[in-house]
C-alpha cells in the first residue's frame, strides 16, 4: 500500500538553513548536508529546500547546498523558491535534485509548466500553490483568462511573491489547469494556517486534493501530531509538508510516523 | 561457482560498470549511489563503449518512445539486448525495467523485447503519478535483494508497470490498485520499477549487492 509522506521543510539562505537552530547533538545547525543527514536517519520521506535567499548575486549558492546534499542524501529531494525558466529547472536537477517547484513565474507564464514537464517529465515538476481565503480585500478586477479567473463562487485565492501578491486567480480552477499542464504534484500551502500551528485549511485542502488526479502536499498549520492526521484524513492529503514542528525539536520524525501508523494511516 | 580466488584478490581492478546515458532524469543519482557504494562507474553512449562494460545500469525516467528513440539513435538498441540475453550483468531502473518488455502502451511504443510482455498503464481510479514509499513483496529470492527484508518500502514514481507475459519472471510485486510487477530478476538481468537511488539505506544495499554480483560476473565470464 502506498504510505503518507512526512516531508520537512528547510528553508536556505545563502546556502544556510536558517530554521533549526535549537536541535541539540549538531555541530552545525545551520548546515544544509547535517539537517539532511539526520532527517533521513530519522526516517523523513523527502525533503524540500527552499531557498529564500533574497539577493540573485548569491543565487548560486543553492546548486552547492543541492550539489553536496544529494552526494549524501539518498532520499527525494525538491528544491524551489527563484525558478523561473527551464534553464533554472535544468541546473537544478543537473546538481542532484529530484524535482523542482515552480511557483510565481508558473503563475506569470503558465506555459512553463507544459514546457518543464514535456521536456524534463512530470514526475520532477512541482507546482507550490499559495492560496488564501478570498475576503474583502480581494481586489475585484483582474486581467486573468476566464479559465482560472476568480468568480462569485471562488474560496480560494492564488498569492506569488512569497504570498505579497494577489492574483485573481482561483485555487482550484488553477490546480486543475497545473495538473492539465503536466505537473507531477501539487505543494499546496494555505496562507491563512501557516505560520498559526492551529492545523492545515483542511477545507483547502480536501477540494484541492478531490479536484486533481495527481498528489497533493497539503503544507501551513501543522502545530500537532493530530494536525497530520487530519491532513492525510480529512484533507485527503498525499503527503505533510511540516517545519516547525520538526525544527524546533516539539517532536520528532519517527514520533510523527508512530502517531500516524497508531491511528491506521499507513507510513513506511 | 568455482570462483577464481585468485582473480578476486587481483580485483582492485573493479568491473566497469557502466551507466547508459540517453538523458534520463536520475543518471546523477544513479552515479552517485554507485559512487557511495565504492564504485566508479563510467558514462557512456556509444555501442563500442557499452562492448567493452563489465556490467551496465539502465537509469529510468521519463517516457518510453522518447527512450526508444535515443536508443536507435545512438545505435544501443541491439547491443544492449545481446549483452542482456548473453548474460552480462545488467540492472534496469524504472524506464530501465519497462524497456525490457516487448512493447508499451505509452505511445505505443516497440520496446527491447528482452522479455515477452506488455509495459501498462495504472489503472484509474487513482491518483497518477504512483509517487511514493511502496511495499516491494518478494515472490522469489535472488542476491540482488539479500539483506531486504520482504515488504520493504521503496520509492515509487511512474505512471506505466511492466507486465511480463511469463508469471514466474515476477520476483516482486507491490499494490497500487492493482498488484503490479515491481521487480524481474533472472540470472545476471535485474530490473526494477522502484527507484534503490532514491530509497535510502535499502536502496544503497541493492547497489552494493549489484556491484557485489558484477565483480563476480567478472571473474567468471568471458567479457573481461
Amino acid at each position: 500500500m502506498l504510505t503518507k509522506r512526512i516531508i520537512p521543510c528547510l528553508d536556505v539562505d545563502k546556502g544556510r538553513v536558517v530554521k533549526g537552530t535549537s536541535f541539540v547533538n549538531l555541530r552545525d545547525a545551520g548546515d544544509p548536508v547535517e539537517l539532511a543527514s539526520m532527517y533521513d536517519r530519522e526516517g523523513a520521506d523527502e525533503l524540500v529546500f527552499l531557498d529564500i535567499t533574497a539577493s540573485s548575486d548569491d543565487r548560486d549558492t543553492i546548486i552547492d547546498v543541492v550539489e553536496r546534499v544529494s552526494a549524501q542524501v539518498f532520499i527525494p529531494l525538491t528544491v524551489g523558491g527563484g525558478i523561473r525558466s527551464e534553464d533554472d529547472v535544468r541546473r537544478m536537477l543537473d546538481a542532484g535534485a529530484d524535482k523542482v517547484s515552480l511557483n510565481s513565474a508558473a503563475v506569470a507564464d503558465p506555459s512553463l509548466i507544459a514546457r518543464a514537464s514535456d521536456h524534463f517529465g512530470s514526475q520532477c515538476i512541482v507546482v507550490a500553490i499559495d492560496a488564501k481565503r478570498v475576503d474583502d480585500s480581494t481586489p475585484v478586477e483582474f486581467q486573468n483568462d476566464r479559465a482560472v479567473a476568480l468568480d462569485p463562487s471562488s474560496q480560494w485565492e492564488v498569492f506569488t511573491h512569497g504570498g505579497r501578491r494577489h492574483t485573481g486567480i482561483d485555487a482550484l480552477k488553477w490546480a486543475r489547469k497545473v495538473a492539465e499542464l503536466g505537473a507531477g504534484e501539487i505543494l499546496l500551502t494555505s496562507m491563512d494556517a501557516d505560520g498559526h500551528q492551529q492545523g492545515y485549511d483542511l477545507e483547502l485542502t480536501k477540494a484541492v486534493s478531490e479536484a486533481v488526479n495527481i498528489p497533493v502536499i497539503a503544507s501551513g498549520g501543522a502545530g500537532t501530531l493530530e494536525h497530520l492526521y487530519e491532513a492525510v484524513e480529512g484533507g485527503k492529503a498525499d503527503a505533510v509538508l511540516a517545519a516547525s514542528i520538526f525544527h524546533y525539536g516539539q517532536y520528532r520524525i519517527q514520533d510523527a510516523k508512530d502517531y500516524l501508523a497508531g491511528r491506521n494511516v499507513p507510513v513506511r | 561457482m568455482g570462483i577464481n580466488l585468485r582473480r578476486l584478490t587481483n580485483m582492485a581492478e573493479r568491473p566497469t560498470i557502466a551507466v547508459i546515458d540517453y538523458r534520463a532524469g536520475n543518471l546523477r543519482s544513479v552515479l552517485r549511489a554507485l559512487e557511495k557504494v565504492g564504485q566508479t562507474p563510467v558514462l557512456i553512449d556509444t555501442p563500442e563503449e557499452l562492448k567493452q562494460a563489465h556490467a551496465i545500469v539502465f537509469p529510468g525516467q521519463g517516457a518510453s518512445p522518447a527512450a526508444m528513440r535515443v536508443l536507435e539513435a545512438k545505435g544501443l538498441v541491439e547491443p544492449l539486448r545481446e549483452a542482456i540475453l548473453e548474460g552480462r550483468p545488467f540492472l534496469g531502473i524504472c524506464l530501465g525495467l519497462q524497456l525490457l518488455m516487448d512493447k508499451s502502451e505509452e505511445g505505443d511504443t516497440k520496446c527491447l523485447g528482452v522479455l515477452p510482455g506488455t509495459t501498462r498503464r495504472l489503472p484509474e481510479g487513482l491518483k497518477v503519478p504512483h509517487m511514493g514509499w511502496n511495499q516491494a513483496h518478494f515472490t522469489q529470492a535472488h542476491p540482488i535483494f539479500e539483506g531486504i527484508p520482504q515488504d520493504s518500502n521503496f520509492y515509487f514514481v511512474h505512471s506505466y508497470y511492466a507486465d511480463p507475459a511469463d508469471p514466474s519472471m515476477v520476483s516482486a510485486v507491490t499494490d497500487y490498485g492493482v498488484s503490479f510487477c515491481s521487480a524481474v530478476a533472472r540470472g545476471n538481468m535485474m530490473a526494477m520499477q522502484f527507484h534503490p537511488e532514491k530509497s535510502g539505506d535499502l536502496g544503497l544495499q541493492i547497489y552494493a549487492n549489484f556491484a557485489r554480483l558484477a565483480s563476480e560476473a567478472m571473474v567468471e565470464s568471458p567479457w573481461k
